[in-house]
């Protein structure tokens, strides 16, 4: 933590933009004003995202400090491969679903409260890139509490009474899943008195034999694993993704457990790093039988769902298994697999989400019987939920079939035979579950006949993300070489 | 090379992405042009033929020539390879378009089907789907277009939208998705887990990296990962798959995805495992008897089937094992009888599909008891039909004969007792399910329908179409040339096994 290094404004203005853009839309009030300086933040954020991520690959890290104080007395934003490849995605979705927003929460949202949507919108984003910039737990803490209360409101805007009560049971459970997070961080304070990732790294071995440290890390496991909607703390996700608003769900099933998912790894490979914390603790039953259970109970409780935002919802939780054991297997490998997945899922569930939006803004259709021949009525929607649809069976040439090659190929290095199988075994069952939405959309006829497709500025994004999607499922060179890399690094040390 | 202007790597991958670039003229053409539709739809598959037809010479002279389209996995590209097996195969494929597009244009029209561009759409990715599968140069390139060929055939299966259609779909889709993603996957990916490379080579690349009982499993998760070679107990999706138009179950379901299936069991044998290896290690004894089981056991359900087109099905499941057979005995010249086997069957089997549909289409009869009579009203389809059995059978003059010996001499050298008593017995019960629709086609007397049924008003018909009947007379004289010409699927046969 010398001070030589350089200090790299663009990680704080990374937060900062968003942020200060918050109070910004409130004082605009007016939904168009609103709508355009938010569209124009995330766009700015995505640029610098980029510019992040290059020179990231270019030289390691980027480091910031604020008010220039070095790392154990001031906060430290540090942003490697891994993190930078997070903030990719995260403003990577903002930048397409801030466009989209426009006409579908006109539908959605009350005129007065439009404003509102956009500043929580913004708050959202900012909290979502303060976590993954943040070198240190506890501003961590603060930012997850930022993303979490906006998220809270967001959801809570949906038009259907019942986003109310999702939204209030997101409340508790999120709650409870930050305040394990702080008992967590405040135990580990107590035994190291540093709550700088690096600090914690390094104070960490020798302290690893304490009972207080086996208690901060399942208190912080614990806690994490709630807001990553790992099974079977997953209850507060279906509702809360099914009632929002269309632009919601798709910003933040897309964002949200990725971010989560990050956390959860700085957490085991930085913090932990230095320690075998795989065998210190039994950490990999117990996260594999959760990622299994993950895998098969959400993909199957998918397959009964009648509405279609609360399939992609289970499909979801299913998801986030994918994710989850590619971390237990600890090894290169597997953590390849599961950053790549943070990905892919959220360019994949990114666009379906989108679409079943844009169906919902033109029909207000959204359960499986009103979807009925959908496909002849909008076929450039739905043609890119079937872009999305297969991406989540890990059809070749979408980035899903990067994720599950590089899955298993982790579980074969391993001699996982049983594991290999059950991944295979469960992308079966997202073939029936995307599989049942095809078959109403296009097998069956249409009550009315009448072509009706969403607003370009709805179709437009969600066929960029569909076409994003297409991109990297075909050539994933680069995405598997930036995360392979990522893995390394953290297996190798920060 | 035909043109001076595009290079040999071009053409390749040229030849995988034109019936695309003519998809997307189909779509945009669309129905209000349907003619222009239709020209556009034969130009591409002529264009197709040439440019796959031209690579022909340079194999035969034993050049493989290939090219890398990109870079999919860090390592692993999407390469296209041209070696004699796959060419032999992408000939068949584009070359039964251009006849099945003229066949299915008659069809289409003539039963006043909904969809049309649709399905001429996915017929142009199909076809994409199948030469890529031809010249896949890697394990990794034959199951992204395997996987192409699937889901862009089942909107050509699932074309009626009747319930049928829909349950016929869900066994499709449900059957060859699960073996392809639950084996081949896991085979492909425990295959470049041992030996770091997917390419297909000469001699095979597991040679003393995989031994035993481990052999015999991933031979296994091959075989039977590769649902479209319809061994049983994998086959049922081709029975199903019958719900689809004629010209699809011509076309994909005697030719293009089935042939697709059994190329790829050959390639597999012979580029992955190596002959050698096998004969040496034994890992695909069982699959020798779970062919043999699949000929014989498919041709008795095809005995009892009254539906015509799902008899046709079983006797492609019987047939496909054919080549499986032959290429489990392992002797190169019933190696080369298995490449030959491949083209003799799909002229034939395409004959008999091509009769099939235009049965339906002009006398609206889909069962096997109502067609007594039916060779005097329909001589060039039944005449056509009579061509097909009898290549299925093994009878000359038709090519099915020359393969079936090829076939025979192989498992005679082996000393296979097994093989050639399965051989000898399905002969007989091809004979058994085929010869009895000849025959009463044209001595039996037609029986009138009852007035009650709607479809009773076609029983004074005549033949199908021109456009049909010309399809399926010029496979039927394919089914007889190549029988006196077997000269190009003989050189790509005996230049895969090196002879």
């Amino acid at each position: 933590m010398s001070g030589a290094e350089m200090s790299d404004p663009w990680l704080i203005l990374l937060v900062v933009v968003p942020l200060l853009a918050a109070p910004l839309c409130v004082l605009v009030r007016s939904p168009a004003g609103a709508w355009a300086m938010a569209t124009a933040v995330a766009w700015g954020v995505f640029a610098i995202a980029v510019k992040l991520l290059i020179g990231v690959l270019d030289q390691g890290e980027a480091v910031y400090r604020i008010g220039g104080w070095d790392a154990p007395w001031g906060i430290e934003y540090r942003l490697d491969l891994l993190g930078a490849f997070v903030v990719l995605i995260v403003a990577a979705i903002g930048a397409v679903v801030m466009p989209y927003a426009k006409r579908s929460i006109e539908r959605e949202i009350r005129r007065d409260r439009i404003y509102l949507f956009y500043a929580m919108m913004m708050l959202n984003l900012s909290g979502l890139l303060g976590i993954t910039v943040t070198g240190d737990a506890f501003n961590l803490f603060v930012f997850l509490e930022i993303s979490s209360l906006s998220s809270y409101v967001l959801i809570s805007l949906g038009q259907d009474r019942r986003a109310l009560t999702a939204a209030f049971r997101y409340l508790i459970m999120g709650t409870i899943g930050a305040t394990f997070y702080i008992i967590g961080v405040g135990l580990m304070y107590q035994m190291t008195g540093t709550l700088n990732f690096t600090g914690l790294r390094t104070i960490m071995p020798a302290v690893i034999d304490t009972r207080t440290v086996a208690a901060a890390l399942a208190f912080l496991s614990v806690g994490i694993s709630l807001k990553l909607a790992l099974f079977p703390l997953h209850f507060w996700l279906p509702n809360a993704y099914t009632f929002a608003p269309s632009a919601v769900s798709a910003f933040l099933a897309a964002t949200a457990t990725k971010v989560s998912a990050y956390v959860l790894l700085r957490i085991l490979f930085t913090v932990f790093g230095e320690v075998d914390l795989f065998a210190a603790f039994p950490l990999q039953p117990i996260l594999i039988t959760m990622a299994i259970a993950a895998m098969f109970l959400a993909s199957l409780s998918a397959i009964w769902q009648q509405n279609v935002k609360r399939m992609l919802a289970y499909s979801s939780i299913a998801q986030v298994g994918y994710i989850v054991l590619g971390f237990a297997l600890a090894s290169e490998a597997g953590l390849t697999g599961a950053i790549i997945h943070m990905f892919n899922h959220a360019l994949m569930k990114g666009t379906a989400f989108m679409a079943i939006g844009a169906v919902i803004h033109a029909t207000g259709a959204v359960t499986l019987k009103d979807l009925e021949g959908i496909g002849k009525r909008m076929p450039y929607t739905m043609g890119a939920f079937v872009v999305a649809g297969l991406g989540l069976i890990g059809v070749p040439l979408t980035p899903g079939f990067i994720s599950k090659w590089q899955l298993v190929s982790a579980a074969l290095e391993l001699d996982m035979w049983p594991l290999a199988a059950l991944i295979l075994l469960s992308s079966l069952l997202a073939v029936m579950y995307v599989w049942r939405v095809f078959e109403v959309a296009y097998l069956r006829e249409p009550k009315i006949t009448t072509r009706v497709e969403a607003p370009l500025s709805m179709l437009l994004p969600t066929w960029i993300l569909a076409l994003a999607v297409l991109y990297f499922g075909t050539n994933a060179t680069f995405t598997l070489n930036v995360a392979q890399t990522a893995a390394q690094r953290l297996m190798g040390g920060l | 090379m035909l043109f001076n202007f595009i290079s040999e790597a071009q053409t390749i991958q040229l030849a995988v992405i034109l019936p695309l670039i003519g998809g997307v003229a189909v779509m945009w053409l669309g129905e209000r042009n349907r003619n222009l539709r239709e020209i556009a739809s034969l130009l591409t598959a002529g264009l197709e033929f040439v440019l796959v037809a031209s690579l022909t010479p340079e194999v035969l002279a034993g050049a493989q020539p290939s090219v890398d389209m990109f870079e999919m996995l860090p390592g692993l590209a999407m390469t296209l390879t041209v070696e004699p097996l796959g060419q032999l195969f992408a000939l068949i494929a584009s070359g039964l378009w251009i006849v099945n597009t003229v066949y299915s244009i008659g069809y289409m029209r003539k039963n006043n089907e909904t969809n049309q561009t649709r399905f001429y759409v996915c017929f142009t990715i199909a076809i994409s789907a199948a030469v890529g599968i031809a010249y896949a140069g890697n394990v990794l390139t034959l199951f992204v277009f395997y996987e192409v060929l699937t889901i862009s055939t089942y909107p050509l299966v699932t074309h009626a939208g009747t319930p049928a259609a829909v349950q016929g779909g869900r066994v499709y889709m449900g059957v060859l998705m699960s073996t392809s993603i639950g084996f081949l996957f896991l085979a492909m990916l425990w295959t470049y887990n041992l030996t770091g490379t997917l390419d297909f080579t000469d001699g095979g690349i597991l040679a003393g990296k995989v031994e035993g009982p481990e052999l015999a499993v991933l031979m296994f998760l091959y075989m039977f990962g590769i649902g479209k070679a319809a061994l049983m107990p994998t086959h049922r999706w081709l029975p199903a798959a019958m719900v689809a138009p004629t010209p699809v179950s011509a076309l994909l379901h005697a030719v293009a995805v089935v042939k697709a299936g059994v190329f790829s069991v050959v390639k597999v044998i012979v580029y992955i495992f190596g002959i050698d290896l096998l004969t040496v290690a034994d890992g695909d004894n069982w699959l020798l008897y779970v062919a043999g089981f699949t000929i014989i056991s498919a041709s008795i359900i095809a005995l009892r089937q009254d539906n015509l087109k799902r008899r046709l099905a079983y006797s492609t499941v019987s047939q496909l094992s054919y080549v499986i057979l032959a290429t489990a005995i392992l002797a190169p010249i019933s190696i080369a009888g298995a490449v030959l086997h491949i083209a003799a069957h799909a002229f034939g089997k395409i004959t008999l599909f091509f009769a099939a549909g235009s049965i339906y289409t002009a006398a609206h009869k889909t069962e096997v008891s109502q067609l007594d009579g039916i060779g005097k009203r329909m001589p060039f389809t039944m005449a056509a039909f009579g061509i097909g059995a009898l290549s299925m059978i093994g009878l000359p003059p038709t090519v099915g004969f020359i393969s079936k010996w090829y076939i025979l001499s192989g498992a005679l050298d082996a000393g296979n007792g097994f093989a050639i008593l399965v051989i000898i017995a399905s002969t007989l019960l091809n004979a058994g399910y085929f010869l009895p629709i000849v025959y009463a086609a044209f001595f039996k007397d037609q029986k009138a329908r009852d007035p009650s049924d709607p479809n009773h008003k076609y029983d004074r018909h005549g033949e199908a179409p021109v456009a049909m009947v010309v399809a399926l007379s010029f496979t039927a004289l394919g089914t007889l040339v190549l029988f006196f010409y077997p000269d190009v699927p003989l050189a790509l046969g005996r230049a895969l096994v090196g002879g």
